[in-house]
């Protein structure tokens, strides 16, 4: 039998979060060797015997047992889950009571404890990102360095020093306290997002790390959607908006390991059921007076989705939600994603002057994007040494091999446009 | 064909993160189930506890295991059919436990009719 994909990173989450509930968040790292120990006894059997008839109930119930012996020999060296103790100390109510902690209406909610926990207000976002990564998806230190494109050692400092944070909050986050449920909300949101563009956008050049992050966060997000109090306008907008992205993601990167802009993706290898599940992620978003960043990006990211050519895209409809978003969330990003637009629909001379329009566009001088759009309005205005000019300055930012070809490609393009005006205009003579 | 012990020892990574436990997880089951199907298992095994007793002398001491150091460890054992020694050697070389620092020992299992 044949482990379903990133089985152990997925049991590895759902263990730590419902051993940390029992043991306390002051002891996530006997959390942590407990679920490690559970892990190294099932490749000590398995590599051997096979695997079970189902691992991941295998995987559980080993790590119960290790619990349960940890709480017997060591009830009273440590102290465990305050809110616990009193069912912990008598032998009496310990078995019944770890018994209940490990059905699986009681792991959501500690998978959700986790989550809100992660997003402690005192940690950076990076920091919360990459707790989450660890604790909840399962990844290890040299996984996430390989995401976020950083040296172990750094990985590992900002992991230690947020863990420590999470270690002193004394408790994890109660998820049945409204107020702070909501309060918190849009920080995890964030979180989520942050995850999901890692994956997206991010400077990873390995394509399996970026799909693995984006399905994580989509998978985080429909876990958030389940509780009732997770369950906002806000946040289905972001799935939906999560769902179509991801529907795009493996045309991004052509057969030949090249990147593949908007325009020339296959759109027929997009995803029908992802974009059909962010539609409905969209229609229940569509309630409530709150329009919020995710609700437009999904908007966007749905007229894109929909849209069976680059030429059929409704550019003016995206041109106006650009204009929405750059209200809710300003940011020069958007802004230039807005002149990009506006040249799709009104032609390259009116998006470049766009971008020369945009105020803030010194803040772009090291977004790669910036001068990519700014050399392809000028390819195609048939502007070719300007053109050349502007995505070298892109290639300079390339963060891996992957762009790296891709802009290459593009000065080829220019050089070739640049070739063929030049033998035509002797022709013409 | 003669039978051989394929003895594991050590060459459990237990710092590594949970994917990768899984892989080479799965890099065992591949070999083995190669094994399989080209008729060179004639037991697939056991895995062994790291811990237990050690009995020893004539007062028969009682002592605790592990009576090894953790990398010398026996994690487990699989009972090879080959053709000689060396061809079994040849089928040790293909487990994954050499990614993860162990080793195999391949001791042939003694023949009573000589």
């Amino acid at each position: 039998m044949e482990p379903s994909d990133h089985l152990f990173r997925r049991e590895s989450g759902r263990m730590v979060s419902a051993l940390t509930r029992i043991f306390g968040v002051h002891n996530l790292a006997l959390a942590e060797d407990v679920v490690q120990d559970a892990f190294c006894r099932a490749l000590e059997v398995w590599r051997l015997r096979g695997m079970p008839e189902n691992p991941a109930a295998w995987l559980m119930a080993t790590a119960k047992n290790r619990a349960l012996d940890v709480l017997r020999r060591e009830r009273t060296a440590r102290t465990f889950a305050p809110e616990l103790s009193r069912y912990l100390q008598s032998e009496w109510t310990l078995a019944p009571a770890v018994e209940e902690l490990f059905t699986e209406s009681a792991i959501q909610d500690d998978l959700l404890r986790m989550m809100f926990s992660c997003c402690h207000p005192r940690l950076s976002e990076e920091a919360q990102v990459a707790l989450i990564l660890q604790i909840l998806c399962g990844f290890g230190v040299d996984e996430i360095a390989a995401a976020f494109v950083s040296g172990h050692a750094a990985i590992e400092r900002r992991i230690t020093r947020a863990k420590k944070v999470l270690a002193a909050s004394k408790k994890l986050f109660d998820v049945t306290a409204g107020k702070a449920f909501v309060a918190r909300l849009p920080t995890v949101q964030r979180a989520l997002y942050l995850l999901f563009n890692e994956g997206y956008h991010g400077a990873s050049p390995e394509t399996s790390v970026r799909a693995d992050l984006c399905h994580e966060a989509i998978r985080l997000a429909k876990l958030l959607l389940q509780h009732p109090l997770g369950r906002t306008p806000a946040t289905s907008a972001l799935a939906a908006l999560m769902c179509f992205d991801a529907a795009r993601l493996t045309t991004r990167v052509d057969a030949s390991g090249n990147l593949s802009s908007l325009f020339d993706q296959d759109r027929s290898q997009w995803d029908p059921q992802l974009i059909a599940e962010g539609e409905r992620f969209l229609d229940l978003s569509a309630t409530g007076p709150q329009l919020t960043a995710y609700h437009v990006e999904a908007a966007i990211a749905w007229v894109h989705a929909t849209a069976d050519t680059p030429e059929k895209t409704n550019w003016e409809q995206i041109v106006s939600l650009y204009d929405m978003l750059l209200k809710i969330r300003p940011s020069p990003v958007v802004a230039l994603n807005r002149a990009i637009a506006i040249g799709q629909q009104e032609g390259p001379a009116r998006g470049r002057e766009e971008i020369y329009a945009l105020s803030d566009r010194d803040r772009l001088a090291k977004y790669l994007f910036y001068f990519a759009a700014l050399g392809e309005f000028e390819l195609r205005s048939g502007r070719y040494a300007r053109a050349q000019d502007e995505f070298r300055r892109a290639l300079e930012l390339a963060r891996n091999a992957m762009e790296h070809r891709f802009l290459e490609g593009r000065i080829t393009a220019c050089e070739r446009a640049a070739a063929l005006t030049s033998v035509s205009a002797v022709a013409d003579k | 064909m003669s039978e051989y012990v394929f003895l594991y020892r050590g060459g459990e990574n237990g710092h590594s993160s949970p994917e990768r436990a899984q892989q080479t997880m799965q890099k065992w089951m591949t070999w083995l189930t190669d094994l399989a199907q080209k008729g060179h298992i004639k037991d697939q095994g056991q895995p062994l506890e790291p811990t237990g007793k050690l009995v020893r002398g004539s007062k028969k001491t009682v002592t605790d295991g592990p009576f090894a150091e953790a990398k010398d460890v026996i994690g487990g054992y699989t009972l090879i059919q080959a053709r000689d020694l060396d061809q079994a050697v040849e089928l040790s070389k293909g487990c994954p436990i050499f990614e993860t620092e162990g080793a195999v020992e391949v001791r042939p299992v003694m023949k009573l009719n000589m």
